[in-house]
């Protein structure tokens, strides 16, 4: 890891007297609550010491130039990364309370719990039911066909696909269009009945149409679950979160209330990057 | 070629190499139109009902047909499958799944030099493994041999095309709380699924094909046989003994006998094709 280039101090969460207008009864519980985390590939450090606080059904925003661990962060939090050889994480993530690096952990559980949709739509060489239905049959969500027919429809309503595919469900689901099928793969995430949705730039590979579907989608999703999004497109962050997250080189800049973030950042290496200064 | 009237160099080499590579190819298919076209002239000849529906006659008598070889490579082939086609598809998931391990590229090694092990070597490998524990020839150790045939060729393919799947179905899947044997079972093999039905039956017209391993295995039988204990007879087998002997009828015999099995093997490789186009089209792609 270089030294950093510009002095980074340390990270002030935003204040929880900010109006950020969490539902009653919430406000003291985090869902994800990180601190000290550092990732390493290999010797190779990609993160240093991240701490966050996430609260519930808040859309949080990673923002920062390519390569400045905005995704690798966005898959420590539900142990995507455990795959890569190599891989090693130093210190806390926790959702909902519960460390999920400690030792014993289920991974499965804790990826059934944050579920994730990916920067390119991967929906699998099956139909769009079995697609939707794929997490509920693994994990045996579902006693019998009509239970599993119903949380099928209710994913994909909640996915607002529900209308245009509900005479194919049998079709196969690479018939549908880029923005179909990212939307088909938020409804396979969310049919697992996951708390968390991660999202790594679900939109960069879509037309500003279905962007703007997704980016509805994610303002309607934000009722039922707390989300985190990785996004480029810094007006996308603007439009769709609460709380912004700016990464540079592996470390966490500045986490703040995104209209402050976007209207006044406390650092100066935030305010560079918004105005297109670098990156 | 639409340069012919501005012919520059550039183009000239390019229709000369266009037209080299045409002839190569068809070089290369000269020798497939001849044998295809003895087998079938002179195998048409001698089919008849008979051939299907009776074993060999003595020498002298005329008549008679491989019955008895027919039914006996199909079991052959049928028993080397049911062996291969576990074994070699568990271990290409095996190798695709663990890669860089050195124990993996030990058997990745190894089945490599399995492949190019001529086929009489693994007959007398099947023959001290199969033939004498029991002191005779069986069924069981022809389709044994052919069946250690067809392992490496499964496994080796069943490894390539599992790799051709995209890491992001993986991703998906484990995503959606899958354990890593899960979402090999339950997505990436299925959707590796067209091209390894295919690579199973390309390797099952590959051994139905094969003599030496059968020789000292299986052998031969002149009666209609199913017994997996007591030797069989083969379509291959059949036709190499009537192909040495100096009878003109079992000439034709060993003709007739090399078409049914040609006939045999492409059925079989259309069926696949078909097979595998049925599975890729439930799926769209």
């Amino acid at each position: 890891m270089n030294p950093p280039l510009v002095k980074v101090r340390p990270v002030r969460q935003p204040q929880s007297d900010i109006p950020a207008s969490p539902p009653a009864g919430q406000t003291e519980t985090l869902k994800i609550d990180v601190e000290h985390l550092s990732f390493f590939y290999d010797e190779k450090r990609a993160l240093e010491d991240i701490s966050i606080k996430m609260q519930p059904n808040m859309v949080t925003a990673f923002i920062g130039p390519s390569g400045c661990g905005k995704s690798t962060f966005l898959r420590t939090l539900n142990r995507m990364n455990d795959i890569i050889p190599g891989a090693r994480v130093e210190g806390r993530v926790c959702v909902d309370g519960q460390d999920i690096y400690r030792p014993g952990v289920d991974v499965v559980a804790v990826r059934r719990k944050v579920g994730m949709v990916f920067q390119k739509s991967n929906p699998f060489p099956k139909s769009i039911f079995d697609n939707v239905a794929y997490g509920l049959r693994i994990n045996r969500l579902s006693s019998n066909r009509s239970e599993l027919a119903g949380r099928v429809e209710e994913s994909l309503q909640q996915a607002a696909l529900w209308e245009e595919v509900k005479d194919r469900l049998h079709e196969s689901a690479l018939a549908l269009s880029g923005g179909q099928q990212q939307r088909l793969c938020i409804a396979r995430a969310l049919a697992v009945k996951p708390d968390i949705l991660l999202m790594d730039e679900p939109a960069s590979a879509l037309d500003p149409i279905a962007t703007q579907r997704i980016e509805e989608l994610i303002y309607q999703l934000k009722a039922k679950f707390t989300i985190v999004i990785v996004t480029h497109n810094m007006q996308q962050a603007a439009r769709v979160s609460d709380f912004t997250a700016f990464f540079w080189l592996g470390r966490l800049v500045e986490f703040e209330r995104t209209d402050k973030m976007f209207t006044a950042p406390s650092e100066k290496l935030t305010e560079d990057y918004l105005t297109g200064r670098f990156g | 070629m639409t340069g012919a009237r501005t012919a520059t160099p550039r183009k000239v080499l390019s229709a000369l190499f266009v037209f080299a590579c045409a002839l190569c190819v068809g070089l290369a298919l000269v020798p497939l139109a001849f044998v295809l076209f003895f087998v079938v002239s002179q195998g048409v000849q001698s089919l008849n009902v008979d051939f299907f529906t009776h074993n060999p006659r003595p020498v002298g008598e005329p008549g008679g047909g491989m019955a008895n070889a027919i039914v006996g490579t199909l079991i052959l082939t049928g028993l080397a499958a049911a062996m291969a086609v576990p074994i070699g598809i568990l271990s290409g998931v095996y190798l695709s799944e663990y890669r860089g391990s050195r124990f993996t590229s030990a058997v990745r090694f190894a089945a490599d030099t399995l492949n190019g092990v001529p086929s009489i070597v693994i007959g007398v490998f099947a023959y001290a493994v199969a033939v004498l524990p029991l002191r005779h020839f069986s069924t069981l150790a022809g389709g044994f041999a052919l069946g250690v045939m067809m392992i490496p060729i499964i496994t080796r393919t069943t490894e390539e095309l599992l790799l051709l799947v995209p890491n992001a179905l993986r991703e998906g899947a484990l995503a959606l709380g899958a354990t890593r044997a899960r979402a090999v079972f339950t997505v990436i093999v299925p959707a590796a699924l067209p091209g390894i039905i295919t690579g199973v039956v390309l390797a099952l017209a590959r051994i139905a094909g094969e003599t030496a391993p059968l020789l000292f295995t299986s052998f031969n039988n002149r009666f209609f046989s199913t017994s997996l204990t007591q030797p069989i007879s083969s379509i291959t087998v059949q036709v190499f003994t009537y192909a040495i002997s100096p009878y003109e009828d079992w000439h034709r015999q060993a003709w007739a006998g090399a078409l049914v099995l040609v006939t045999i093997v492409l059925v079989c490789s259309m069926a696949a094709r078909f097979a595998a186009a049925r599975v890729a089209s439930i799926r769209g792609r």
